[in-house]
């Protein structure tokens, strides 16, 4: 027993001197706490916000979003011409930059990258599947002029095209890289970006070091090391213990621990995001618009982003998400107003409309779904709605949903992250994007007017025009409520005190060439 | 013995062929598929449609059985979904992580609750043996990934002694030391219920043994208490512990699963419910072997060193 006890109080001593060595994180190089493994870290194949914070770092694209705005720069292409129709894309190429396998980027990388998407017969297509690559499914050909130009030909006007570009979709991958690895590129990236890949030790670390050689100047970083942690718990410990710099998406309860503490830092930033509630206009109460507005009317969206989500969102107007800023959007929220909400319901002639509201556990996007869920159930029974929850994994839940929720549901929780004001409503709203058609207008909601102006905007090229446009786009959307708007997510972020330079970005894509610690 | 476990390890092969079809179709049935995991919001059905084809995922479920059969029978158990790369080496990465984490649980909680167990049975009501009784039902009745969180938030965040998630350093590190040093924390909670439950049945198998009339005898001969307590009646109680010990072998093996989560251990459990979660069967599929053909191998060493032991039942 006494030697039980002296060995006992060695180990305690020992646990006492060692801590001030061990809780820091080794000097220059920045430990990043993500929410989960990447699926690959082949930017073309992947989906997940999670996973575009590693490639940004490690790749570049053509064209870049201009820091802290969603406007496109040059990057990798130093200047770009667009044809009068709208339909050619010429490119000039930045000169003497190389992937970090060393082979040359240039012209023929370029079309290499995007005829590995596009074309079913490229030697190299069986590397994918390449989920995203209907973002570029308006370009009909790549062709190569000389070595640092390059030409996208269209199908027909795309303006979105070079924010597309800008996405990580559209991150230049080293054709050598993957010709040498094939499938298992995902494993063993090669790009041009400011960090190179070294190592990636599964549900342990990712591992980039800095590229001494990066065209842009080379970050001040010597590394970077991203590792997942499933458990939000943990990620929060594991932060507070020091055992990370930064870790993002912060669980809505702790940002105000983490914001007390002068130990940390902790960012926001508004992004093109919206938390939204589809209603089927097609059958059941929802096909009355004023019933469609008394909902909006009804619910408390402000106590939803303050109580709810802690702050961590901003009340919602319409589906063009305010992060595009340069969007003439001339529409305020819908006030919380049950009077107006219940006059309205007597307007159209029904009493007590029973609901069924499909919400899911988690998933993308969705925030704290459940309570959302909840809260908007009660909100909507205050003025006289009977709402039934059916509650749904993530997965059976999207299955679900973007089959139409004719026969399934009156409304459903949803969620969306995009580049640029036209994918959202171009992919959720239009007449021709109803879900037999393969579109994800699950509410079957149809407007020709909507449909005109969102086919004019997209072939616009005139950015002031498309301004206006996605102005009446989010007016019309608002007034016809074919949704309950709910929010805005602003993602966040927080850091040691000691990380300098940090900064979110409205894409959401997490930018870490600035950082120093 | 060695046509015994020759016939253990054949009957293994039904059971495992078994539990891969009952897998397989439990993955069919459930909603949800690959392809939705894979592309999340943008799953429209067109694009499902040509995710399941570059996938073969089109094809009749049986004849992606049979496929998929034929091939593990060739040593290829396919290629993860999610994770783009061969089940195989994602499998083999994750159990050795789950292996290290589950035995070292494993000889932490025979070793502790081995011991608490002969001390609480032979000072019977005695001040030891309710201090353990208590501790035995406490450490049973904690769900463990609480109390991963409750050791996290101690030794980790307020002590800053231990790390609080992670197998290795981040940056450098790998080597034994920094193994163990991150094993600590998971590893006692891992093995917190099973030292439980051995802790009890040792307790009571040591009663029964004690209260024997060759106890008395030895004791009567003028053997020393120690003598008595460890070469006679343990030897005699252990028997009826180890199976027990088998058992909780795959208890720690499932228990893994929330450890591994709440942890960040990289093991097979952790795998698993993000494998479920996307539908990834293939890697379920892998997974789920690997588990099951452990679970019954350590069950049959339980078995195999029980017969070692008790001259009874060696035949």
């Amino acid at each position: 027993m006494k030697r039980l006890f002296r060995t006992l109080s060695a180990v305690a001593a020992l646990a006492l001197v060692a801590p001030a060595a061990l809780a820091q994180t080794p000097p220059n190089v920045l430990i990043v706490g993500q929410i989960a493994e990447p699926q690959s870290l082949d930017p073309h194949t992947v989906t997940a916000t999670n996973d575009f914070r590693i490639l940004v770092n490690v790749y570049d694209g053509l064209v870049r979003f201009k820091p802290g705005t969603l406007e496109v720069e040059p990057s990798l292409a130093e200047s770009w011409q667009v044809s009068e129709d709208g339909k050619t894309y010429k490119f000039k190429l930045r000169s003497g930059v190389k992937f970090h396998d060393g082979s040359d980027f240039n012209a023929d990388a370029v079309k290499f990258n995007f005829d590995r998407m596009l074309d079913e017969k490229h030697p190299f297509y069986s590397t994918g599947p390449f989920p995203l690559s209907f973002n570029f499914a308006s370009v009909d050909t790549v062709t190569v002029k000389d070595a640092q130009t390059v030409e996208f030909q269209l199908k027909e006007a795309f303006a979105p095209l070079l924010s597309n570009l800008a996405y990580p979709t559209g991150l230049i991958v080293s054709p050598a890289a993957v010709e040498q690895y094939g499938k298992d590129f995902g494993r063993h990236p090669s790009g041009t970006g400011p960090f190179k890949f070294v190592e990636w030790q599964s549900s342990q670390r990712v591992v980039v070091e800095r590229n001494a050689d990066y065209w842009d100047g080379a970050p001040a970083l010597e590394a970077v090391v991203f590792r997942p942690i499933t458990d939000a718990n943990t990620r929060v410990a594991e932060m507070m213990a020091g055992g990370l710099d930064v870790m993002v998406e912060v669980p809505p309860d702790n940002v105000a621990t983490f914001r007390n503490d002068p130990n940390f830092a902790v960012s926001e930033q508004v992004g093109p995001h919206v938390w939204f509630s589809i209603l089927n206009t097609k059958s059941g109460p929802f096909t009355d618009k004023k019933v469609r507005q008394a909902a909006n009317y009804a619910v408390n969206k402000q106590s939803l982003v303050d109580n709810v989500l802690q702050g961590t969102a901003t009340v919602s107007a319409g589906p063009i998400p305010p992060a595009f800023n340069w969007v003439k959007s001339p529409v305020e929220p819908y006030p919380y107003d049950p009077e107006k909400a219940k006059a309205l319901l007597a307007e159209a002639g029904v009493s007590n409309p029973s609901l069924t509201f499909a919400i899911t556990e988690g998933g993308s996007g969705m925030l704290d779904p459940i309570t959302m869920g909840a809260a908007i159930q009660a909100d909507l029974q205050a003025v006289g709605f009977q709402v039934k929850i059916e509650t749904y994994e993530w997965n059976s839940f999207l299955s679900r949903v973007n089959t139409g929720l004719e026969g399934k549901a009156d409304m459903a929780e949803m969620a969306w992250m995009t580049n640029d004001p036209d994918t959202l409503p171009y992919l959720t709203l239009r007449s021709d994007a109803l879900p037999d058609k393969g579109g994800f207008n699950s509410g079957y909601y149809q407007n020709p007017k909507l449909d005109e102006i969102l086919a004019k905007a997209r072939s616009s090229t005139d950015q002031a025009e498309r301004a206006q446009l996605y102005g009446e786009v989010q007016q019309i959307v608002h007034d016809d409520a074919p949704w309950l708007f709910v929010a805005n997510w602003k993602q966040n972020a927080v850091t040691q005190a000691a990380v300098k330079g940090f900064e979110l970005q409205p894409s959401f894509l997490l930018n870490l060439k600035g950082v120093s610690k | 013995m060695t046509a015994y476990i020759a016939k253990r390890l054949i009957a293994m092969v039904p059971v495992l062929f078994g539990l891969s079809i009952i897998v397989f179709m439990v993955m069919a049935l459930i909603p949800g598929d690959t392809a939705t995991a894979i592309l999340g919001a943008y799953a429209t059905p067109e694009n499902v449609e040509r995710i399941n084809r570059d996938l073969g995922l089109d094809k009749p479920l049986v004849q992606q059985y049979f496929i998929w059969i034929g091939n593990v029978l060739h040593g290829d158990f396919g290629r993860s979904f999610t994770l783009n790369r061969p089940v195989l080496a994602e499998v083999m990465d994750r159990f050795g992580a789950t292996l290290i984490l589950a035995g070292t649980a494993l000889v932490l909680c025979s070793l502790i609750g081995l011991l608490a167990g002969i001390v609480s049975a032979v000072r019977q009501f005695g001040w030891a043996d309710r201090i353990i009784t208590f501790v035995v039902l406490a450490g049973i009745s904690m769900p463990s990934f609480w109390l991963g969180l409750l050791l996290i938030l101690v030794f980790a965040v307020t002590w800053r002694v231990l790390p609080a998630s992670g197998m290795y350093a981040v940056y450098g590190g790998g080597d034994l030391p920094d193994l163990l040093y991150h094993l600590i924390l998971p590893a006692a909670t891992l093995s917190v219920v099973a030292a439980g439950v051995i802790a009890r049945l040792t307790r009571s198998a040591m009663l029964e043994v004690l209260r024997q009339d060759f106890i008395r005898t030895a004791r009567a001969k003028g053997v020393s208490e120690t003598r008595v307590i460890y070469a006679h009646a343990f030897r005699a109680a252990i028997v009826s512990v180890i199976p027990v010990i088998g058992i909780q072998a795959g208890f720690v093996l499932g228990g893994a699963v929330y450890i591994e989560t709440v942890f960040q251990w990289p093991g097979i459990g952790a795998m698993m419910v993000k494998a479920i979660s996307t539908r990834d069967i293939l890697l379920v599929q892998g997974g789920v072997l690997v588990v099951a053909a452990s679970y019954v191998l350590f069950n049959l060493m339980a078995d195999v060193v029980q017969t070692m032991l008790d001259p009874r039942i060696r035949t």
